[in-house]
Order: structure tokens, then C-alpha cells, then sequence
């Protein structure tokens, strides 16, 4: 088997604003995202060999991304793999261009998700398949019972497990505070976070992350072609989609305290990228914080902390901005907005910036390798990419 | 000789204080408190509740006949007897015949189930009744109604009462009545309704069969009889010169309330709870007319297990919060729909629920004949193994359960939030999500015992969508 490490490269990437969109159509966001990733590559729109599109909620087809952009009868592939759809799209896209088919490819996400009217998601559920399950539970309440799993299986009381989570929201908020693009700028008190309101019995509002508009875009070569476009391309390491069969929802083996497609997904891109120690090796992380529950089990899934240690970690300041392995250092899904087709490239994007020292205050020191994890479905039947990207070959 | 082999009763959860209604609107009330269904109950939900109890113990292949009682059946044109018998996992030769149209529809089906094993054309028929009535709001019968279920399995032999007698007669009056228009039942004038309906038809039934054979009102134990509420039933008493605290001892009116057609059978339940070998019990149901029948007690009566029945049900109970609460649950009164698009809950597709009914409404998985793990919903290829097609059917309806792990919603829409979603799971393996129903919040923990309990999911495009959830052990 070989492995996709450094056949390929990022030369430009775009990104808009997320948030309540309100004065912008799904086509603006488009066009936006990918017009700023063309400058940042320094093509032009018909450069463009073949494109990538991933949105779940947008509607049917690759069109909907090419009718804005006036792509030129090039091939569009639409993906949908939950929340980690924009994920997909750079999966796929890279791919293609690993296999030589393609020289320049682009990946864009994007969701129009506000005018809906929801709050959360809109509903998918089907019909025909797992009918039975049609209760009206938020996703939220997936995510709480996960919670309530990790709250029971290492030994916190309520209050001990909400002061712990609400941690993680401070810190995402205060990241998002420092980041103009994100949905929300506003840093917030432990306080706040663990007296909000009860969204999902134990998770408050601030447990909860930001349902946003959104879109972002990425321009991928050839790694051998990279530095014909820029000077500081960044290079995959891994790419990978891990999906179980539902095992714990059906099983009582699983515990509910971990995501085990988060576990497996990261030691396989890990050794994808040769990674043998993903706490030292890796410099910083984007992951699928949609609920605050789901940070904490995911620094334990990606082997950043020990098995029920993720909280003494949380309690050093390990992940924090100034720690020694800052995660969700742009906000996150909690305060940059989770549009979800948007969100792994919106990931990545952050992951550019950083490896290529352009993020501003966020900036972290000397960063050599950047994760993003995305995380669809829900604990237990979840849907889950990895990806590893470094600013150097080898 | 045929009579009664097994009784069950399902009495709901919830109860409504009469003198909160009153607060309400402002009105005396009569003393007490009345069953209020919770509001993912209906009639079909407590028959089968009410059947569970009965079949505890039973071997569900010998029954021959799944009879369903209800003035408030959730379809007019569905039957819900067949529904029932699928929720049951009885066998599909089973005959199914649902009864309507008055009060005396519990007892027509008594009378039904009778002739039948009577006849030999059944070796046992469960008859199954079940009311969830609504009298109009403000008015008496809002305070006097209850909702309730009875199931009583009818066979030859091994009975722990012989039905001896059934008679009936017929009594043409617009006295309570409900047309195929109308949500509430409607009543002509009460004092008309009460002496030349209920009691004058009441007593007189009941008199007539025990002259004619050769009874005395001291030669029976126990009367159970249906009546509108404790007034009316204390007139027939004492017209029929009966000691209500000894033959009569009626425990639905305090606590309960008027349980439409099942209430008479209901009372019949508790009479056999209570009753001693060789006792005569008086079953008398009042409705366009009135059946009776005399039932004799067998050796068997003293020796039913104590976990079934109405005294259990009766004591289990928590009271509604408020009137507004059972205004919410029955939807009697337009809501603020909340500020967002409300959930598009799609009808469920007839083909798909066709095909899911052995697991949908049996709750019945799989178990691997490689690895012996149990799973639900049932797969095909083995969650634990990965054998491919080494399956048998399990069912999970009658599986002792805990709660693993658990989260109350508050954001999504229900009557009756927050929305405790559990995993579930079961001794000797196996483990679902879903609902908890009739739970207090801050009573949920990890660990606790639950067992499941077949409800009302949600009503969209003219459908039912039911399935399980679980519950806190209740008895």
C-alpha cells in the first residue's frame, strides 16, 4: 500500500468570513472563497483542470459550484460525508492529482445554512433505512450522552465534568477573538460557559458550536510542480476517511467515552505520515470541536493525551495558544462557525496560514506539521478524516 | 367450563389533581385525582401495555384471538387488534376483530371471546380494552374521565373464574354519545341522563339476572360496575341495596376516574385480585343498554403472581404539574410554534414500515448462532463476528435493561420536554437508542433499571408512527 505523503501540494487557498451571512448568497460565498484561493495561487480561473465540491445541505451536483464560477466544462464532483465533507473534497481532489490524471486542481465547501432558519442543522434523517429512529433529538443530544459516558466512566460529578468543559469553550473563544474571519470574536468566562443554558442535559450553549454560513477553497498541485507557484507550498502528508459500522450503537463493548473512527482514523493517517509520536510531532491541530465533549475525546483519540488524562492536559494549558500543542488555534468549529461542507478546508486554511507563518496574532512558533480532524455522524456511528499537512518535503 | 385464565391492567403514570382542574376554571370539584395518559399514549399503546401485564407467564402460542375494545381507537379505518397482536409476536393465524360504539364495548368482547371458546372455535382469546376519552374542558366529564387499559385472557380449563352467566340487553337513549364529527364526548341533560339511563338501565339489569338465577344480592362477593362517576354509582348501590364498602369497593373513581370501556373489566381485575376461592363476582357494564355476567372464582385465583393487576398500577403514580400541562399533552390548545422552522417529521413510508414490522413493532432483533451476541436493529452480518446471515430472531421487549448513558434535550420540539434520549442496555447483551418516557429528569442516572414500553412516536400525514422506549421500572 503506498500512501499519498508528499505527492502532493497546497499553493493557494481562500476562505471567507463565516457567520450569519445574511447579505450573502451561497454563489457570493463561492465565488469569494475561490477567487481569493486563484490570487493566493496566482492562476487564473480556467487554469483550473478539474474541481472538487463538497456541501451537504446545498443541493444536488456539481453545478451548483460551477454555475457561479463559470468553470469551462471541466469535471465537478459533488461530496457528502457528513462533517467531513470539505474534507472529502480535498481527499478527492488530491487524489486525482496523485494519480497524474490532473496538474491543478481546486476543492471548494461551501453551506448556506442561516436561511434555513434553524438554529441547529436542518434534518436529513431518511426514511426508508433506521426508520425507527425517528425521534425528534438534536444532534446535540448525541453528543451529551458521549458526556455522559466519559462523565461516568472516569468519575466526575456533574460539576467537576461541566467546569472542565467549559475550559475548552474559554479557550476556543479567546482563539476566535484573535481571528477577523471568525463567526464569533468574543472571548467569554468560565462562569458564563458553565452557567449558560442547558442545550443538551450536560451541555450548555457554550458546549455548543456555531451554526454558520460559509465557504472555503484550495488550489492543489503536483508537489514536484509546487514552487513553479509560490515559495511556500504546503505539502500532504496524509489524507485519510475512517468510518466504522455502527459498532456502538449496536454493541456494549463500546464505552462511550471515546470516538473510535477518531482513534483508528488518526493512527492510520499517522502512519500514513510516518508519525510515531503525534504529541511531539505535531505542532498544531484543527479538530471537530462541535461540541465541547467531543474536543475532550478527541486530544484522547488522537493519542495527544492519555486515556482519561485529556483534562489534566486542558488543566496545564497543553492546548492553549502559548502550549506545546496549540489546538483549534483560529476558534475552532465552536467560534470560527461550522458550515459544514466549509469546514475541513476551513481547517486546512488555518493550517496553511499557520505553516507558512502568516497568522497573525494567533501566529504559533516555528510550527513544521498541522492535523485537521473532522468528525460527522455521531459518537458511536461517527464519520471521520485526518489529514496531515507539513511546510517541508520529507 | 370457559372464564378467565389471566388478567393484566395499565393504569398510566400520570395523575391530575380534580381540584387543580378546578383552579383552573374556577369551579368546585369532586374529590380525588384522574388518570391522565401520558402524551405518547393512547388507546393502542395501553392495551398493549395492559396485554404485557396479562401475558406475563403465558405461552403466547396457544392464543387464538386478539380482541380490541375502544371508543377511542386511533384509526377509524385500521384495525388496531391486528396492531396489537404484531406488537404482541403472536402468530399470524391469529383472529383479530376490533369493538367500538359504546361503553359496553369491553364487555361486548368479553361476551365475543366467551361464545368463542365456548363454541370451540378459539382455545383462548385476549380481549383487550382500552379508553382515552375527553370530556370538553370546564366541564364535568373533563374532571370525571380517566384513561386506563384491561386485558383478561378468556379460555376453557385452568380458569381462575368461570364465567358462569352473560346477559344483555339493549336500551335505546341519547343519553352520552360522541358523533364521527366530534372530539369531545357529549351528554343530554344530567339528571335525565342518570335516572332513566345509567341507573334506572344499571339496576334493572342487574336485578333481572339475578332473578333469574335464583340470586341473592348477599350471595355475591363483589360487584364490578361501570359508572359515569362515584355519585351515580353510590344511587344503583343503594337502589340495589348493596354494602359498598364490602361488595362494591371501588378504587377507580378516587384515583383513576371514568375509564370508558374498560372500566367495568377494570373492576372486575380488582375484584379477581383481591377475591377468595369459590367467591360469585357481578360484572355489569353500562352503555346503550347493559351486559352482565356472573363469574365464579376458581382455586386458581389465590395463586396469581401479585405483580400484575390494578392495585399496582393504581399505587404508581406522580401527579401532572399543572392543568396546563394535560392542555399541552392532549394538544387542546394552540401553541406558540416555535421561532424556527419546526421539524419536518416526514409520514413514515408504508412499504419501509411494512417491512420493519418484526422489528419495529415486536422490538425483536437478532442473535448470532456463531457468537451469540444479541443486536438490534437486526443485521445481517454480525456486529461482534462478522458471521454473514448466522442469525435468529431475539426480542428485546420482555429484556430486563439499564441505562448506559443518557442526555436531556431541551432544544428540540415535544410535548413533553426535555427529550431523555438513553442508550439502553440489556441483560445478555445488546443495546439501543432511545426515548425515555414517564421519567422525572433529575431522577435519571446511569445504571438505573428500565424496561421498555411501546409508545406513540409522533402523528404526521394522517399516520401513527409507534415504537419503544424505555421507562423506569414502574412495579
Amino acid at each position: 500500500m503506498d500512501s499519498i505523503k508528499d505527492k502532493v501540494a497546497i499553493v493557494g487557498m481562500g476562505c471567507v468570513k463565516f457567520g450569519e451571512n445574511w447579505g450573502q448568497s451561497l454563489e457570493d460565498m463561492i465565488i469569494d472563497a475561490a477567487y481569493e484561493a486563484f490570487e493566493d495561487a496566482g492562476i487564473e480561473p480556467h487554469d483550473v483542470q478539474a474541481a472538487w465540491w463538497g456541501s451537504v445541505f446545498a443541493g444536488e451536483s456539481g453545478s451548483i459550484m460551477s454555475t457561479p464560477l463559470k468553470l469551462a466544462y471541466i469535471p465537478v464532483t459533488h461530496v457528502e460525508n457528513q462533517c467531513a465533507t470539505g474534507s472529502e473534497a480535498i481527499r478527492g481532489a488530491a487524489y486525482a492529482v496523485a494519480a497524474g490524471v490532473y496538474d491543478v486542481v481546486l476543492a471548494v465547501g461551501a453551506e448556506k445554512l442561516k436561511d434555513s432558519g434553524y438554529s441547529g442543522l436542518p434534518q436529513t434523517r431518511p426514511v426508508c433505512t433506521w426508520s425507527y429512529r425517528l425521534t425528534t433529538q438534536t444532534p446535540a443530544a448525541g453528543f451529551a450522552m458521549m458526556a455522559t459516558g466519559y462523565f461516568a466512566k472516569y468519575g466526575l460529578s456533574f460539576e467537576e465534568g461541566k467546569r472542565l468543559l467549559a475550559q475548552i469553550a474559554v479557550k476556543n473563544h479567546h482563539n476566535g477573538s484573535l481571528n477577523p474571519k471568525a463567526h464569533f470574536q468574543r472571548e467569554i468566562t468560565l462562569e458564563q460557559a458553565i452557567n449558560a443554558p442547558m442545550v443538551s442535559y450536560p451541555l450548555g450553549l457554550y458546549d455548543c458550536c456555531g451554526v454558520s454560513d460559509g465557504a472555503a477553497a484550495a488550489i492543489i498541485t503536483r508537489a514536484d510542480l509546487a514552487k513553479n507557484f509560490r515559495s511556500d507550498p504546503i505539502y500532504i502528508k496524509a489524507a485519510t476517511i475512517c468510518q466504522g459500522g455502527r459498532e456502538g450503537w449496536l454493541s456494549q463493548v463500546y464505552d462511550l467515552a471515546h470516538v473510535e473512527e477518531t482513534y483508528r482514523g488518526g493512527v492510520a493517517a499517522y502512519r500514513e505520515a510516518g508519525i510515531t509520536d503525534p504529541r511531539k510531532e505535531i505542532s498544531i491541530a484543527e479538530v471537530h470541536d462541535c461540541f465541547s465533549i467531543t474536543e475532550l475525546t478527541i486530544m484522547e483519540d488522537l493519542q495527544f493525551s492519555e486515556r482519561g488524562k485529556a483534562g489534566e492536559d486542558i488543566e496545564a494549558g497543553t492546548f492553549t495558544l502559548d502550549g506545546s500543542l496549540p489546538v483549534n488555534t483560529d476558534g475552532g468549529l465552536k467560534c470560527f462557525g461550522h458550515p459544514i461542507g466549509a469546514t475541513g478546508l476551513r481547517m486546512l486554511y488555518e493550517v496553511y496560514k499557520q505553516l507558512q507563518g502568516k497568522a497573525g496574532e494567533r501566529q504559533v512558533k516555528n510550527p513544521r506539521l498541522g492535523l485537521t480532524h473532522n468528525q460527522g455522524g455521531e459518537p458511536g456511528a461517527a464519520t471521520v478524516s485526518v489529514l496531515i499537512a507539513g511546510n517541508e518535503l520529507g | 367450563m370457559a372464564g378467565i385464565v389471566s388478567y393484566g391492567a395499565y393504569i398510566p403514570l400520570f395523575r391530575l389533581s380534580r381540584a387543580e382542574i378546578a383552579r383552573a376554571w374556577g369551579c368546585a370539584a369532586p374529590p380525588g385525582e384522574r388518570a391522565v395518559a401520558s402524551y405518547d399514549e393512547d388507546s393502542l399503546t395501553m392495551a398493549v401495555a395492559a396485554a404485557r401485564d396479562c401475558l406475563k407467564g403465558v405461552d403466547r402460542a396457544l392464543i387464538g384471538g386478539v380482541y380490541f375494545a375502544s371508543t377511542t381507537a386511533p384509526y377509524k379505518e385500521k384495525q388496531t387488534a391486528a396492531t396489537v397482536a404484531a406488537v404482541l409476536d403472536l402468530p399470524m393465524h391469529v383472529f383479530t376483530a376490533d369493538f367500538s360504539g359504546s361503553l359496553r364495548a369491553g364487555t361486548n368482547a368479553l361476551k365475543a371471546a366467551l361464545d368463542a371458546v365456548s363454541s370451540g372455535s378459539a382455545e383462548s382469546i385476549l380481549v383487550c380494552a382500552a379508553d382515552v376519552r375527553l370530556g370538553y374542558p370546564s366541564g364535568p366529564a373533563e374532571m370525571n374521565f380517566g384513561d386506563g387499559a384491561v386485558a383478561l385472557l378468556v379460555s376453557r380449563g385452568q380458569t381462575i373464574a368461570e364465567i358462569k352467566h352473560f346477559d344483555s340487553r339493549f336500551y335505546e337513549i341519547q343519553d352520552t354519545w360522541r358523533s364521527d364529527e366530534d372530539t369531545f364526548v357529549r351528554s343530554a341533560e344530567d339528571r335525565f341522563a342518570m335516572e332513566e339511563g345509567y341507573v334506572e338501565v344499571m339496576v334493572e339489569g342487574v336485578a333481572a339476572v339475578l332473578k333469574k338465577y335464583g340470586l341473592a344480592t348477599g350471595d355475591i362477593a363483589r360487584f364490578a360496575l361501570n359508572s359515569p362517576n362515584a355519585r351515580q354509582l353510590r344511587s344503583v348501590v343503594q337502589k340495589l341495596g348493596l354494602d359498598e364498602k364490602t361488595q362494591v369497593r371501588d378504587v377507580l373513581h378516587a384515583s383513576v376516574g371514568d375509564t370508558g370501556c374498560a372500566m367495568s373489566l377494570l373492576g372486575l381485575v380488582a375484584a379477581l385480585e383481591s377475591a377468595g376461592v369459590g367467591e360469585t363476582i357481578l360484572l355489569a357494564c353500562y352503555g346503550n343498554g347493559c351486559d352482565v355476567a356472573i363469574l365464579e372464582t376458581t382455586e386458581r385465583v389465590t395463586s396469581v403472581s401479585a405483580c400484575r393487576g390494578v392495585e399496582k398500577r393504581v399505587a404508581s403514580k406522580d401527579l401532572l404539574r399543572n392543568y396546563e400541562q394535560y392542555l399541552r399533552w392532549r394538544e387542546l390548545l394552540p401553541l406558540q410554534p416555535p421561532a424556527r422552522p419546526p421539524i419536518e417529521l416526514k409520514m413514515p413510508s408504508p412499504a419501509a414500515q411494512w417491512r420493519e414490522v418484526p422489528w419495529e413493532m415486536r422490538l425483536t432483533g437478532t442473535r448470532c448462532l456463531n457468537c451469540s451476541t444479541p443486536q438490534y436493529p437486526p443485521q445481517r452480518v454480525c456486529v461482534n463476528c462478522h458471521a454473514k446471515d448466522r442469525m435468529e430472531p431475539y426480542r428485546f421487549s420482555d429484556v430486563p435493561a439499564r441505562v448506559f448513558s443518557f442526555s436531556h434535550d431541551y432544544v428540540t420540539q415535544t410535548l413533553d420536554s426535555p427529550v431523555t434520549v438513553t442508550f439502553v442496555d440489556f441483560e445478555g447483551g445488546g443495546r439501543i437508542m432511545c426515548d425515555m418516557t414517564d421519567r422525572d429528569p433529575v431522577e435519571v442516572q446511569v445504571g438505573m433499571p428500565v424496561e421498555m414500553t411501546f409508545r406513540r412516536l409522533y402523528y404526521v400525514g394522517g399516520v401513527y408512527n409507534y415504537w419503544w422506549k424505555c421507562q423506569p421500572v414502574r412495579c
